[in-house]
């Protein structure tokens, strides 16, 4: 386990096709925003990965059945679940013990088959969140540049035009452990200059309450459908880490409500391995992972699925 | 009730009903289960066959909440969020919070627990990350921080304890002194909010024989002894419509007539006088009407569709 942030994932790859030419393998944008989740929970090793969300949720899974075998993961309620299946011994490495991405495509074990590794009730996630053996990925509903995130209610508190979820565990998720966020749909809506109700910590304030209180803060990134944000400015700005191929950065600045720090060079988010995209054609075989992208689905910005 | 009574074998066995006697209008009630997850829902009906008003709801809330919410039996709701799960957001609560039709009371989830540990252990806080720096601490401006007395200094939420006037909990199984068992894979907070309140009511779905509980589940399932309880309830579907497995699923049709019954004014009487006019009975004869007539209408369409080819 270890806090230091993931070494960059997103420079261009190796045989990279050229611009107007077809994605490697047939990849979506679903496919994209997949693995820049999953590049999210590089190096966290043996802590618990609590993705929200579908594409979060495939993302943690395919972190685990790639690079980062020793993720721990749940079905949504309370047991444990690690790949391999009902012969499988699930230890660790197996599969993909390698640590290269896809390196587990194609070696005969199937990535869609589970088994039970361990029971995490309630209880015991909340000590899990205190003990600081975990990393969420949540929705947002409203992001501010310092990474403050809001998924109670929109308007006032006191009477809002829109009750969402409530704070949920953002509060103590934000306060004990590294944080992620998912945004399917990038816009001046959710990406904000103030959020109406601070639920989940962000840097500002982080810094205010000062240490030791905020040692254990970290957000890390934040995935969008357009690209990958991160917090590494010298005050702790919202930064432009990549964006997605087909995506101009001028796209992603449009469609902030903020101004973005933008490095000098911005690379694209990477394409995923065709070992990576023959794992997702077994864990995702309806391509659900699709719906999440289209206008008027819902559960990338209000559901709170609770582990 | 009292030892005579369960020394001859009687036991703390009760009524849906009784249970709301002892229950009165402005009470604190914690309710346990998670979201639409193994909720007492056969208690909360008898509370609002009962009429009582102005309550206090701490809960880990779902349609509990949105039962009460509902038909205005609540002054305020202590929570961290309203959901139905498979349904994201709880729909009368919803509708109450933008009408400002209930106060609320919102915290970190596991504020709520640390609440209900530190009420169960008699302490008037316990010391708590959760909330520093948010808004949680904003819009609880009766919340309190705490200072570390040792070296390290470091300043912490107080959690307030949740003490209850009652709680009404829902197990798979129980024996009429009191001792309760789960069978399903998650204890969620039931333990705590007994032993949170003065009065605890377990309902149950099958009481069995004294000594008997071990042979449904292993030792660890037994949540619940009889000192943290004072009535026990048989309701054989008293989750419904909510989880309570082995024993059953959430039934999500039934939950998705529940939501439709938020859809606007006019939708909810005509829930109401389908759903919860008469006792647990009627309802879960309602219950299984509503399915036979899905079924049924489920069957004409299939013919109709052969019908038409």
């Amino acid at each position: 386990m270890t806090g230091a942030p993931p070494a960059s994932p997103a420079g261009p790859a190796a045989g990279d096709p050229a611009p107007g030419d077809p994605a490697p393998g047939g990849a979506t944008l679903a496919d994209v925003c997949v693995v820049a989740c999953a590049e999210a929970w590089r190096g966290d090793g043996a802590i618990l990965a609590s993705p929200m969300g579908l594409i979060p949720t495939l993302g943690a899974r395919l972190a685990q059945l790639t690079f980062e075998p020793d993720l721990l993961l749940t079905d949504g309620e309370a047991y444990l679940l690690a790949p391999g299946g009902p012969g499988a011994s699930g230890g660790p490495g197996a599969p993909g013990g390698t640590g290269a991405p896809g390196s587990s495509g194609g070696t005969g074990a199937s990535g869609g088959e589970r088994v039970t590794e361990g029971w995490l009730p309630y209880r015991s996630v909340f000590t899990m969140v205190a003990a600081g053996r975990r990393h969420v990925m949540m929705g947002a509903s409203q992001l501010d540049r310092y990474g403050n995130q809001n998924i109670s209610c929109i308007g006032d508190w006191a009477r809002p035009k829109a009750q969402l979820l409530g704070v949920r565990g953002a509060p103590g998720n934000t306060i004990n452990h590294p944080v992620s966020y998912w945004v399917p749909r990038h816009s001046p809506r959710v990406l904000v200059e103030r959020v109406d109700l601070v639920c989940g910590l962000g840097y500002d304030r982080a810094a205010a309450l000062g240490p030791p209180g905020n040692r254990f803060h970290e957000v890390r990134l934040v995935v969008t459908n357009l690209a990958v944000l991160d917090f590494r400015t010298p005050d702790r700005a919202m930064r432009l880490r990549s964006v997605h191929p087909g995506v101009a950065v001028d796209d992603a600045l449009a469609a902030t409500g903020f101004p973005l720090a933008v490095p000098d060079q911005v690379p694209r988010t990477r394409w995923p391995t065709p070992g990576e995209l023959a794992l997702l054609k077994e864990i995702d075989p309806a391509g659900r992972r699709e719906q999440e992208l289209r206008p008027g689905s819902i559960s990338g910005n209000v559901k709170g699925t609770p582990k | 009730v009292d030892g005579t009574q369960a020394a001859r074998g009687d036991g703390i066995v009760m009524g849906l009903a009784d249970v709301a006697g002892r229950l009165e209008s402005g009470m604190t009630i914690g309710i346990g289960g998670w979201g639409s997850r193994r909720k007492p829902m056969a208690l909360v009906r008898a509370i609002l066959r009962a009429g009582l008003t102005g309550l206090t709801i701490v809960s880990y809330a779902g349609p509990d909440v949105g039962l009460l919410v509902a038909e205005g039996r609540v002054r305020r709701v202590v929570s961290g969020f309203a959901s139905l799960d498979s349904i994201a957001l709880e729909p009368h609560f919803r509708q109450a919070r933008q009408r400002g039709a209930v106060e609320f009371t919102e915290l970190d989830e596991g504020m709520l627990h640390w609440g209900l540990l530190a009420a169960a252990h008699r302490l008037p806080f316990l010391p708590m990350r959760a909330g520093l720096g948010t808004d949680v601490m904003r819009v609880n401006p009766d919340l309190r921080t705490v200072r570390s007395p040792y070296a390290d200094g470091e300043e912490f939420v107080a959690v307030p304890a949740l003490r209850l006037d009652a709680a009404l909990i829902h197990l798979n199984r129980a024996d009429r002194r009191g001792n309760g068992q789960y069978l399903g894979p998650d204890p969620y907070f039931d333990d705590l909010f007994c032993l949170a309140a003065d009065l605890a009511f377990m309902s149950c779905e099958a009481l069995v024989p004294a000594g008997r509980l071990l042979e449904s589940g292993p030792p660890q399932s037994l949540l619940v002894n009889r000192a943290m309880v004072h009535g026990v309830v048989e309701a054989p579907g008293g989750a419904h419509f909510t989880s309570c497995v082995p024993d059953y699923p959430r039934d999500e049709e039934f939950q998705a007539e529940y939501a439709a019954s938020a859809a606007g004014p006019e939708s909810w009487p005509g829930f109401r006088d389908r759903y919860l006019s008469g006792d647990e009975d009627d309802y879960q004869r309602a219950v299984r009407r509503f399915h036979r007539e899905r079924e049924a209408a489920q069957a004409g369409k299939t013919q109709a569709g052969a019908a038409s080819r």
